[in-house]
């Protein structure tokens, strides 16, 4: 399906990260969004509340990131396509909530604007420091899907990629911006609408009296969707639940729930690759990257080219599911990676994993605050070719 | 791949993003180059400190940050004392005359190219455009874009029924650039 022209600013534009994001979710057809103003993610939530009622959606400044977060599970059931921004201490608050969108299977893009943290940290720097507790923040065990854009731009393309994921997956997706590519700002260029594809919600065709509302085939295991007010009598809840999403506290339920909605993203894992090749083929050494990061590796990569080293860049923009098997296969026919985050080592921990030993890993981690210092990420490149 | 970092200083209200913004609107949209604008983001308010870095290049920009500064716009005495060290040997700064006294710790070989653009900003009607009258000097000094580029970006940046007015400021500014220029 085409987007909806009405919400499409077509045009060149030069244009921060926070409003691209805006831009991307409006255009990609999200009609609700509900926040709570935290630096530095708020200019998307401002953009959305001066742009919406002119599309016509709402927008709500809620009383806290708790209700932010729950907010947006309300609007989905009702036929709407939400979002939530926030950074920090905001992200902190939604934990719970993020477990019941995967519970009750509630499309929603989630956008964080890293900063530094623990706690309040350092509100107006960038930090990659959210990467893991998007994963496993919220009690349970859950699959969810991440994006990593690192320009204004691609805050623009990928959140339509975001917003489509949600829908086909009807999990969380999560949208890791930073406060460097949130508020640098780049040409943006939005296509006309008849150029941008959307995923629509797949809603039932079945009339009431034969609807399940978490039936699923074996091909498919995202559930089709009704919106409440048409007629469709249903119940969802957070706790563990049938295919009519009545709680049933078994063991046996649990487990059947718990397979399929795992199995949702796992046995899809092969659709859910996005990683960026630079040269990676016939390389010595892999730089592993995401977000702004990619960025700053790629000015220490073409340094390292020019002094006639083989590396080649790895850039994740889908972050989760990690690309498990990819770097598997890489390990094998190269010397090493070398992974630098603005953070202590997350993704990292993910590599290592994938890698098993099959090669040497090089985290260049960073306390976060500023990006790296391209020379640093040289060095390591460096060290591993020795 | 030329590439040239910018840094525009002054205080806050005096309109520094806005000019840092039509410089790079000039060269990534009406100029085909590409550029990337990173505002100093912390507890800037109206009246302290205030700066943008601007990097416009032939290629694709990785690093985003200004590393060997180019170019200084200064409106303000404490944005050059700030700024003007970091200022690459040979570099070009402009600075407004009347609100920035040069002290002795430029580096060498900097170009230095001083403009009343209050005075000039009054004359064409009002002080608020101080930053396009700068914007306008900035494009007849360096050169960096064309005036056309310059010219569109203004347009497409400032409020509606303003057009004229800072039409009026960058043509001031860019004549008075474009002169010194051709005096030296």
């Amino acid at each position: 399906m085409k987007a909806d022209p009405k919400g499409v600013l077509t045009g060149v534009h030069f244009m921060d990260g926070d409003h691209a994001a805006c831009e991307g979710a409006i255009a990609a057809g999200c009609r609700f969004a509900a926040g709570y103003p935290i630096t530095p993610s708020t200019e998307v939530v401002e953009r959305f509340a001066a742009r919406i009622p002119k599309v016509g959606g709402v927008f709500i400044q809620m009383e806290d990131e708790i209700a932010s977060s729950i907010a947006i599970q309300g609007a989905a059931w009702a036929g709407k396509k939400v979002m939530s921004v926030t950074s920090g201490p905001g992200l902190s608050l939604m934990m719970e909530h993020i477990g019941f969108a995967v519970w009750t299977e509630t499309p929603s893009v989630w956008v964080d604007v890293q900063r530094c943290g623990p706690s309040t940290g350092l509100p107006t720097q960038p930090a990659q420091q959210d990467m893991q507790q998007i994963k496993w923040g919220s009690h349970g065990d859950y699959e969810i899907i991440a994006l990593s854009p690192n320009s204004p731009q691609e805050c623009f393309d990928l959140m339509i990629t975001a917003f489509n994921l949600s829908e086909t997956y009807r999990c969380p997706v999560f949208f890791m911006m930073d406060e460097v590519v949130g508020h640098m700002t780049e040409r943006v260029e939005i296509p006309p609408a008849d150029k941008i594809e959307v995923t629509p919600r797949k809603y039932t065709n079945k009339k009431p009296s034969e609807f399940t509302l978490y039936a699923t085939t074996q091909d498919d295991l995202a559930p089709e969707m009704i919106k409440a007010g048409d007629g469709y009598k249903i119940h969802t809840t957070g706790l563990t639940h049938d295919d009519r999403g009545y709680p049933v506290m078994t063991a046996a339920a649990q487990k059947k729930m718990m397979d399929r909605l795992i199995e949702k993203i796992r046995r899809n894992l092969h659709k859910l690759v996005d990683v960026r090749m630079d040269n990676c083929d016939g390389a010595d050494i892999v730089v592993v990257s995401y977000g702004i990061t990619s960025r700053i590796a790629q000015a220490a990569i073409d340094e390292a080219r020019a002094k006639g080293l083989k590396v080649g860049h790895a850039r994740l923009v889908i972050c989760w599911p990690f690309p498990e098997s990819l770097f598997r296969e890489m390990a094998s026919k190269i010397k090493a990676f070398v992974f630098p985050e603005l953070n202590m080592g997350q993704m990292v921990r993910e590599l290592d994993r994938a890698v098993s030993g099959k090669a040497r890993i090089i985290p260049v981690p960073h306390a976060g605050g500023t990006v790296h210092e391209p020379e640093i990420i040289l060095n390591a490149i460096l060290e591993a070719v020795r | 791949m030329a590439k040239t970092e910018i840094r525009i200083g002054g205080l806050g209200g005096q309109g520094v993003i806005l000019c840092a913004s039509v410089i790079g609107k000039a060269a990534s949209i009406y100029e085909g180059k590409h550029a990337t604008l990173i505002q100093a983001f912390g507890p800037e308010a109206r009246g302290s400190a205030c700066s943008a870095q601007v990097t416009v290049s032939d290629s694709v920009i990785g690093y985003p940050y200004v590393t060997n500064l180019d170019i200084l716009a200064v409106m303000s005495q404490d944005a050059y004392n700030l700024f003007a060290p970091t200022l690459k040997p040979g570099g070009t700064l402009l600075y407004e005359e009347e609100l920035v006294k040069l002290g002795d710790s430029l580096p060498e070989g900097v170009k230095t190219y001083p403009i009343p653009a209050t005075r000039l900003a009054e004359e064409v009607g009002r002080r608020l455009v101080l930053n396009i009258v700068m914007t306008g000097f900035f494009a007849g000094v360096t050169g960096l874009c064309s005036f056309e580029a310059f010219r569109s970006a203004t347009l497409d940046s400032v409020p509606k029924g303003t057009e004229d007015l800072n039409l009026k400021a960058l043509q001031k500014g860019y004549e008075h650039g474009t002169k010194l220029i051709a005096a030296t």
